[in-house]
């Protein structure tokens, strides 16, 4: 099967245009067979992607099941994987038929709803296996169209602002994305990623109306990558965009975002700054710490004082994030093992705690957290599950939240033991939010009259969180079963790296430029 | 000797014939009744004289001691022109047989103004190039004011031929100039005077020819009648102007520069920059307060302008194929959004408001999904064409050492996105107290539905742009010997 992974990334899309093309009506029956050929095409898809998994040779270092054709402009469409992608991809071929099965209640424009998640998913496994830089970039940025539709027609009352600051926001970042990836082919003369990432970008000191810029080209360049991950990422204080987009978004659309699409922010700083401006990320690195520790910290307190679920998971989520950019730019191995397993187990995790808020959005009509209380007499079997995903979330030893913070940290620590301590304050912070939230719509007594008759969860409710709920805690008992895979591709990247930091004198460049 | 440089001009000659019989013809016998009949066989014949231009042209060819030039470049700028106004012309009938505008003198104009627009791109004399240019604007002048008795036409109309006025006035300045100092008109001769440190009266020359053909590609700061001139003509003639004209002006532009002043580079460099960023920006931020589509449209092509100008601006042959490239992909997406302006209806009534798009996409589904499409590819969002032709130029600009201007032009297309997505926001999230009817003729829908579809699918490897880029290469390198 050499056209394996063109297979995983398009049989959504396929099913998407056949949802289009031959799709007819809006009735309830119609309805249910676009959901439930999207529902299809996603288990299919995930059923290839684990081919994908067993043929994947850990080992192996480089680009395996890479498949190359011939495209206009000097560009291949040329796509494969090493152990740093694959578990995205996995991830997102493993959540998207949680994320469709979780939207079988909705009944407006359903049809079109399956597609705009169908193409999304296309999209999502295209930036994880591109291995052309502008290949990336058109799937990157075309991520932007479904999600503007999603937020934009599927959202809530504020969802024309929310959608308009989304797409502006996100596009603002990734253009500049789009001109250092022009520099980056007019100075190496290629748009392939695995040549680049053997290209030496110029390191020379010059300096930009009247700035010197240490670490030259390569510091241009990762600055102008970075405008493009810190804002998909998100890394405060450009983060501003999440959580109105978060509320607004329909659950599903939360699920994607907060699973899914923050990760590639994170996937582009291993795939694009790391590797690519070792010696720019060496320079950078101390302000990222930073940001991201003020991150951490800045938006769990900011997460305490949320009226709005929804809102409050959405700053948890920049907050975790903040633990995935600070183990990127530990730039060790247990700092990076710990970024990629956090951003794993942030998928499942933060994309249950959104399917939990839609299964009493779903009854109650509402997210303010005041609007609940004593669901626990009610609805016990939701609260055991709420219960489990917000205990991940806090990051208790057991559960897949845990391991990632703690790699995370770990990596940290050796770098830099500051920000390490004010890091791991974070966990308490997150102990803190966390537990209110639960305490406060599960606890206390059910005084509300509304919620006398609320129901608990339903059999296919229940059967969309079993596979998140086995993955939360079978990561956190065993995470070899990720570390085994991203470990020796992580090991060649931070060898890399550090040998390429090794190579340059940043005192030495500047003594001699003066 | 005369007959070989005839030939060279077949093209060019048969459709003057063709006009001239046409006008003939229809005078003598049923005038406007021949009218719809005439745009169908202008059509074709634009379509049939594209493909003889495609497929049987080779090789460069001079005629008339150079005065015209039958080269790679004219080739691929003429085919353009040729279909691009071929589909006008096709898309253009229902609106025009509503508004009772369907007169035997449509077609015949646009048949000489597309002789005018040809002769443009293979001008290499200064003479030939006004010639050229005269002709084209003179027919155009005539169709912006073809709806008599509204007003707003003859205004547009009137605007349109003041200001063509002074800018051909401006280009004739210069071309004096030029002719003064080079001491001839041939394009081969003026570059052989103007290279390393040219006299200051060439150079001056060089500006003025500039502004006029600024002038003519509606380039900031040369952009005024533009708006005025778009929303006052009837949709068909504004369709018209957004398209041909604008590969004709732009190709000339490259011609001129290239050819004529291809020794001073660094000379004009600046000025072509300096109008990209101005048109990227103005075209970009003006839009925004727009509530009437055919003004958006005029300011979305200033800034589209600017952007096609950008890649000319790095002075390369990868410069001007991107510019070719970019100019092919930009009158696809304005000709599949104009097949939509112009079956605009409300009531039965002809409407140019944005709001009257409100919600179309829930009576519409199909046209909606088509006009997002375009207005994403507008925008620059990939994996649409709109993001390739930008990425071409983004490339070419970056090459040149133009890193500035490349993210002037950006930033400037994030700004510019603002309003393609109100669009999209309005058809699809909007409320459906007035919209649209949603009737489409079937030619119409034809071209919004394939424009849309050539939009859409272009990129995907394989198809890889349709193979214009073999050729725009080609065209390239025939300017930048």
């Amino acid at each position: 099967m050499e056209n394996l992974i063109s297979i995983v990334t398009f049989v959504p899309l396929l099913a998407a245009v056949m949802l289009a093309v031959i799709q007819r009506g809006d009735d309830e029956a119609a309805q249910l067979n676009a959901k439930r050929l999207a529902l299809w095409a996603t288990v299919i898809t995930f059923i290839a992607s684990i081919f994908l998994l067993v043929q994947f040779d850990a080992a192996n270092t480089g680009f395996q099941l890479v498949e190359e054709r011939e495209w206009m402009f000097g560009l291949t469409y040329k796509v494969g994987v090493d152990g740093i992608s694959i578990l995205f991809v996995m991830l997102t071929t493993f959540l998207m038929p949680i994320t469709i099965a979780s939207c079988w209640g909705v009944k407006h424009r359903v049809k079109e709803y399956m597609i705009a998640l169908l193409i999304l998913e296309t999209l999502m496994i295209g930036v994880f296996v591109s291995l052309d830089m502008v290949l990336f970039y058109v799937f990157f940025e075309a991520g932007l169209i479904p999600m503007f539709l999603i937020i934009g027609i599927w959202g809530g009352a504020n969802r024309i602002y929310a959608s308009f600051k989304f797409f502006l926001y996100t596009f603002l970042g990734s253009v500049l994305m789009l001109v250092a990836m022009v520099m980056m082919y007019v100075d190496a003369g290629t748009t392939d990623i695995p040549t680049l990432l053997n290209h030496q970008f110029g390191t020379e000191t010059f300096s930009v109306l009247g700035f010197t810029v240490v670490g030259g080209l390569q510091t241009m360049l990762f600055l102008a990558f970075f405008a493009s991950f810190a804002v998909k990422m998100p890394m405060w204080p450009v983060h501003t965009w999440l959580p109105d987009a978060h509320v607004q978004a329909p659950t599903a659309g939360s699920v994607v975002l907060a699973a899914i699409l923050l990760k590639m922010g994170g996937y582009g700083f291993l795939r694009f700054s790391l590797p690519m401006f070792p010696v720019a990320s060496d320079i950078m690195a101390p302000l990222i710490l930073w940001l991201s520790v003020i991150a951490i910290v800045y938006t769990s307190l900011v997460a305490m004082v949320q009226e709005d679920m929804k809102k409050l998971i959405a700053y948890s989520s920049v907050a975790h994030m903040g633990f995935v950019t600070m183990g990127i730019f530990a730039a060790n191995q247990n700092g990076i093992d710990g970024a990629i397993f956090q951003m794993i187990s942030h998928g499942f995790i933060s994309g249950a705690l959104f399917l939990c808020v839609g299964v009493i959005y779903d009854r109650m009509k509402t997210r303010d957290i005041d609007a609940y209380g004593g669901l626990v007499v009610r609805m016990p079997a939701y609260a055991l599950i709420f219960m489990l995903f917000t205990m991940a979330n806090v990051g208790l030893p057991g559960t897949s939240g845990f391991v990632g913070e703690f790699l995370t940290l770990i990596g940290v620590f050796q770098v830099n033991t500051w920000v390490g301590v004010f890091a791991t304050t974070g966990v308490i912070l997150s102990a803190c939010y966390a537990l209110w939230l639960f305490r406060r719509v599960m606890f206390g007594d059910l005084i509300k009259e509304s919620l006398r008759s609320i129901t608990d969860m339903t059999r296919r409710e229940r059967a969309i969180f079993a596979p998140l709920v086995v993955m939360t805690l079978l990561l956190g008992v065993y995470p070899s079963l990720v570390t085994d895979i991203i470990g020796p591709s992580v090991t060649a990247l931070v060898e890399n790296y550090e040998q390429a930091v090794a190579a340059f004198e940043p005192h030495a460049a500047v003594a001699a430029s003066q | 000797m005369i007959g070989a440089d005839l030939a060279i001009m077949t093209p060019e000659i048969v459709l003057s014939l063709f006009a001239m019989a046409g006008l003939l013809g229809a005078v003598y016998t049923s005038k406007d009744k021949l009218a719809s009949a005439m745009c169908w066989g202008t059509a074709a014949l634009f379509v049939i004289i594209a493909f003889y231009i495609g497929v049987t042209g080779n090789g460069a060819h001079e005629a008339f001691d150079g005065m015209f030039i039958d080269d790679a470049f004219s080739r691929f700028a003429k085919v353009t022109i040729l279909l691009s106004a071929a589909a006008i012309l096709a898309i253009s009938q229902d609106f025009m047989a509503k508004s009772d505008l369907l007169r035997f003198e449509f077609p015949i104009l646009i048949i000489l103004a597309v002789v005018g627009m040809m002769i443009m791109v293979s001008a290499g004399d200064l003479i030939a190039l006004y010639m050229g240019l005269e002709l084209q604007a003179l027919a155009l002048y005539v169709v912006a004011a073809m709806r008599r008795d509204s007003v707003r036409s003859t205004e547009a109309g009137l605007k349109y031929f003041v200001l063509g006025a002074l800018s051909s006035g401006l280009l004739l300045y210069g071309a004096s100039l030029t002719y003064g100092f080079a001491g001839t008109t041939r394009f081969g001769g003026i570059i052989e005077a103007a290279q390393g440190d040219m006299p200051l009266g060439l150079l001056f020359g060089l500006v003025f020819i500039l502004a006029g053909l600024a002038f003519k590609v509606s380039a900031a700061p040369f952009h005024m009648w533009t708006p005025d001139v778009y929303e006052g003509a009837p949709t068909p003639v504004t369709a018209l102007f957004a398209t041909a004209p604008k590969v004709a002006a732009m190709a000339l532009f490259a011609r001129v520069v290239h050819d004529a002043f291809g020794g001073v580079i660094g000379d004009w460099q600046q000025i072509v920059m300096f109008l990209a960023v101005l048109s990227m920006f103005l075209g970009a931020i003006a839009a925004i307060g727009q509530t009437d589509i055919k003004r958006l449209m005029a300011y979305s092509s200033i800034s589209h302008m600017g952007f096609a100008l950008m890649g000319l601006a790095s002075g390369t042959a990868q410069g001007v194929e991107a510019m070719l490239i970019y100019m092919a992909i930009y009158v696809v997406m304005n000709i599949g959004t104009f097949a939509f302006i112009l079956t605009m209806e409300r009531d039965g009534r002809q409407v140019t408001d944005i709001s009257s798009l409100s919600a179309f996409a829930s009576k519409e589904p199909t046209k909606a999904l088509a006009i997002l499409v375009l207005m994403f590819s507008l925008a620059g969002v990939p994996p649409l064409l709109g993001f390739f032709g930008k990425y071409a130029v983004l490339v070419a600009a970056v090459d040149a050492g133009l890193i500035w201007l490349a993210v002037a032009g950006v930033i400037a297309s994030v700004i510019g996105a603002f309003y393609y997505i109100r669009i999209i926001y309005l058809m699809y999230f909007g409320d459906a107290r007035e919209g649209l009817d949603g009737k489409m003729g079937l030619v119409p829908y034809v071209g919004l539905i394939g424009m849309a579809a050539i939009i859409g699918l272009g990129w995907i490897p394989g198809i890889n742009l349709f193979g214009i880029e073999a050729p725009a290469q080609a065209a390239a390198a025939m300017l930048t010997r």
